[in-house]
């Protein structure tokens, strides 16, 4: 945390350095809004790092200073000499926190509340000349710390300098190596190997930082958030072992920052409203850092509500930024980017965390300012993705070297998964058309030939490959002939000519000075018809691989229960599992199984059998109707080509045919889906009454009662009941079994008490009662 | 104004270079090809730890050759928006003082020359065209495009 202090001291010192010319120049001018911006977005960062620490005299200055500037930005109030007066008295009392902060010293107690005061316009002229002995007492100078800001050029200048004392050195030894032994200079050219090496490394790591260090920060910040606003929002961090300039991780920290704090307070719903929509109650944000040559991409997704376009095209409206005709004729990707519009926001409420969502214009000035991109795309109710590209004109670039048609490339390490090779004989490959399939961890891989996609060799036989990950889970396997080494290499800028092309990223020098080309591997995989799968990173699964090119149904060969060899059409299957026979409720012909959270009926049970002790578990899902399907194993995938023969008598079957020579029964997917609808539709034979707050059991719990196959029924008798807590126990005779739900989670209050949101106790309540009462 | 020129020789034809713009003539060693990239572009090299694009001047002409051998050429290194390049050329021995400033190059040079070369040029050495890097590094296809 030190460190980040420092950080912050050091940073808002050089922003308060930067903005003394800007001070006076809006002293002399006070309409000039690029210097009102200017100051409104220093107030506006220093209250935004003061949500890290605990500085709450710092924060409530910049807060109120920030207010009275906004309201000057959106025109409700005029720069007079008083404001200028009280936001110049703010900026030398951030100072001189600073310097409070930086000595360790507690902050002194001053006049902030005069300041205050004095920003919202409640001050008379007597209290100004206080202002302004404020505002012209001297700043103390800080006690010398043991660091240096050093001008980026300098280090660069350094760095490329040891970049060619390698090369020197590299020379040097191939020259001695001609030489023979015993020349006399070993030692010291060993020693000076030794001593450039450690050179390099400094040098290095004066430039360079691990991203992490930035993202690590992140979970608290969000956890503290979601706390403060009731929500919960579980983060994941990416960070791909990037390594940033130093001052490229200061320059992002601010718009990394508004960006996870906005994803948090407007894009990620309540709980309730989560559940409502059919979500998990808690949101997921990722944050992710993934390096491409000169280019660093950060992704921060939630899954949140999406932009509400309407209302921030409203919005622009109400403004007078744009025309309802402007309007209409805009994309939805259009009304997005009016997010960028200084002053419009679909934040309905001022909160201390997002403020009034100035965010976006400063942030997007933010990265642009160092030459960054940022890019937004928002699906309405599934969620939010920003996407923030910066460059990187300096960087070491972890590197696996590869070899393709005899020339050697190098792939930036942040994509590789892993390398995979034939040799140990148990790859499992699929050939459709030319395209061919790489089976890895359940996901059938496109493979793309490296010497192919660039127009070199092709490698018929290919034996080594590297499975990349490209942004948002997208993976390949990329066939190469030959894999070196992993290498830290410099990076170093293309010349546009080559650039042209669009597979390279850029060009590093190998220990012997020979130059290398970095591969661009998400314009390679794309590039060889690689589909994007932006939005839905989960969607590719090895049931979503392409089906063969033959005529005929694609089946699930499988042995069910009663030993016959069934097909099921694998269109239908969404997942295969195993399951334990105690999850089974009620075999034979209305079975049922506890599946996850789930309870669906199970299909394929015989009545007379004896379960064995795990099952196989075919879960099948059409028009999202869920079913699952028991049998013992699976046996194989095959395709229908043979003639179906009618068979009568059997239900659920609609008949054989012959599968590599053997008899097997089609299952009859209408029949199974018709009798589940039947069964949904209202013939439970168990009835339950939902005693309590009406539109919360009907709406929350209704369904899920209701597809666990009971019937609910509004009064009278019922074989179960759900109860809330605080009604008395006398309404509970009526039914046959009770269950009591609790508002609060925590231990139970009694027996059969549960915690409303505990679905996995509440489906195995269910199940327990039904047990119970068919028994 | 004595303008200094490095005299380079270029498909059996002498042109020159303003010496200004030449910060070495190198003898290129192993050269890294880049796929699929424009025909005109030989490859990559290294001076120094610097990477260096190498222009086969006879393709960017767009005459229809034989790429030029890496290794009896000459690379004029010269830097163009902030990229370093080495111009292949057959050879770039002489240096010579321009006698007047450049005019137009008169009637059409022919294929490929009127394109790269911006103006012609009296020096000890006789009329001479002056290439155009700008052009050269740019090659045929920018100009069919353009």
């Amino acid at each position: 945390m030190d460190d980040l202090l420092a950080e912050f001291v050091a940073e808002t010192r050089e922003m308060l350095g930067a903005l003394a010319g800007e001070i006076v120049a809006w002293e002399a001018n006070p309409d000039d809004r690029a210097r009102l911006d200017t100051i409104f977005r220093f107030v506006h960062t220093v209250k935004g790092n003061c949500g890290f620490f605990d500085f709450p005299q710092l924060e409530a200055l910049s807060h109120a200073a920030e207010d009275a500037l906004a309201d000057v930005r959106a025109g409700h109030r005029r720069a007079d000499s008083r404001l200028v007066d009280a936001v110049l008295a703010v900026i030398d009392r951030i100072g001189v926190m600073i310097g409070e902060i930086e000595r360790g010293e507690p902050l002194s107690e001053a006049t902030d509340d005069v300041l205050i005061a004095a920003l919202a316009g409640e001050l008379d002229g007597g209290a100004i000349s206080q202002i302004g002995s404020v505002r012209h007492s001297p700043v103390t100078p800080a006690a010398e710390q043991r660091t240096i800001r050093l001008p980026v050029d300098l280090i660069d200048q350094v760095m490329s300098g040891v970049s060619e004392m390698v090369l020197a050195r590299n020379d040097l030894a191939r020259r001695m190596q001609s030489l023979g032994a015993d020349t006399g200079l070993e030692a010291p050219f060993a020693r000076l190997s030794a001593l450039i090496a450690e050179v390099r490394d400094a040098i290095t790591r004066t430039r360079m930082r691990r991203i992490e260090g930035l993202f690590s920060t992140f979970p608290r910040l969000v956890r503290d958030l979601s706390a403060e606003l009731g929500k919960q929002v579980f983060v994941e961090i990416e960070n791909g072992e990037v390594e940033l300039d130093r001052e490229m991780i200061e320059l992002i920290r601010d718009p990394l920052l508004h960006i996870i704090r906005n994803a948090v307070d407007h894009g990620i719903e309540a709980p309730a409203e989560r559940l409502a929509a059919g979500k998990r109650e808690a949101g997921m944000l990722t944050i992710s850092a993934r390096q491409s040559g000169n280019t660093i991409h950060i992704g921060i997704m939630d899954d949140g509500r999406g932009i509400d376009v309407d209302k921030l095209a409203a919005k622009a409206i109400a403004a007078g930024t744009h025309t309802p005709e402007q309007i209409a004729a805009m994309s939805r990707e259009e009304k997005i980017d009016l997010i960028y519009e200084p002053g419009l926001s679909t934040a309905e409420t001022v909160t201390a965390i997002s403020g009034r969502g100035v965010g976006m214009d400063v942030v997007r000035a933010n990265i642009e300012k160092f030459g960054g991109t940022l890019e937004i795309e928002s699906l309405p109710g599934e969620g939010t993705r920003f996407l923030i590209c910066v460059p990187l004109t300096l960087s070491i670039l972890p590197s696996l070297t590869v070899e393709a048609g005899g020339q050697t490339f190098a792939v930036p390490r942040s994509y590789v998964e892993e390398i995979v090779s034939t040799a140990g004989g148990n790859l499992e490959f699929a050939q459709i058309g030319e395209r061919r399939y790489l089976t890895f961890r359940d996901r059938r891989l496109a493979c793309i030939s490296l010497g192919e996609a660039l127009r070199l060799e092709r490698n018929d036989d290919p034996t080594l490959f590297v499975i990349l990950r490209l942004g948002w889970g997208d993976l390949y396997a990329l066939e190469v002939d030959r894999i070196f080494d992993h290498h830290e290499l410099v990076i170093k800028p293309l010349s546009p000519g080559i650039m042209k092309s669009g597979l390279f990223v850029g060009c590093t020098q190998l220990d012997d000075g020979t130059p290398v080309l970095v591969l661009d591997v998400a314009a390679i995989g794309y590039g060889a018809g690689l589909p994007r799968e932006l939005h839905r990173p989960s969607a590719i699964t090895a049931h979503a691989a392409p089906r063969a090119e033959r005529e005929g149904l694609r089946v699930i060969l499988f042995r069910a229960l009663d030993g016959e060899r069934r097909a099921i059409a694998m269109s239908v299957v969404e997942q295969v599992e195993r399951a334990g026979a105690t999850a089974v409720r009620r075999p034979g012909p209305d079975a049922q199984i506890v599946l996850g959270e789930d309870i669906l009926p199970l299909a394929g049970v015989p009545a007379d059998v004896e379960l064995p002790e795990r099952i196989t578990v075919l879960r099948l899902c059409e028009g999202g109707e869920r079913i699952a399907y028991a049998a013992s194993e699976v046996i194989d995938i095959a395709t229908l080509d043979g003639v179906l023969k009618r068979v009568n008598g059997q239900t659920h079957v609609v008949g054989v045919t012959l599968i590599d020579g053997e008899t097997a029964e089609l299952v009859d997917c209408h029949a199974l889906f018709a009798s589940q609808a039947a069964h949904t539709a209202g013939h439970g034979t168990l009835t339950c009454r939902l005693d309590g707050d009406e539109t919360w059991m009907r709406n929350f719990l209704g369904p899920i009662i209701e597809a666990a196959g009971y019937r609910i029924v509004d009064e009278g008798p019922a074989d179960v009941a759900f109860v809330e807590g605080d009604i008395g126990d006398k309404d509970e005779c009526e039914a046959r079994k009770a269950i009591r739900l609790r508002s609060a989670p925590g231990p139970a209050d009694g027996p059969d008490s549960i915690y409303r949101y505990d679905r996995a106790a509440l489906m195995a309540a269910l199940l327990r009662a039904g047990q119970e009462l068919a028994a | 104004m004595n303008e200094m020129l490095l005299v380079v020789m270029l498909a059996g034809r002498r042109a020159v270079i303003p010496a200004v713009v030449v910060n070495s003539v190198i003898e290129l060693g192993e050269v890294t090809p880049v796929p699929r990239t424009a025909p005109h572009i030989a490859g990559l090299a290294a001076l120094r730890s610097r990477p260096l694009t190498l222009i086969d001047c006879a393709l960017s002409l767009g005459l229809d050759r034989e790429p030029t051998d890496c290794r009896t050429c000459r690379a004029v290194v010269v830097e163009h928006e902030g990229h370093l390049y080495g111009l292949m050329v057959e050879a770039a021995d002489d240096i010579v003082a321009a006698l007047a400033e450049p005019g137009p190059l008169g009637a059409d040079p022919g294929p490929g020359w009127s394109r790269v070369a911006s103006a012609r040029i009296e020096t000890a050495a006789g009329a001479l065209p002056c290439l155009d890097i700008a052009a050269l590094i740019a090659g045929p296809e920018e100009a069919l495009a353009a």
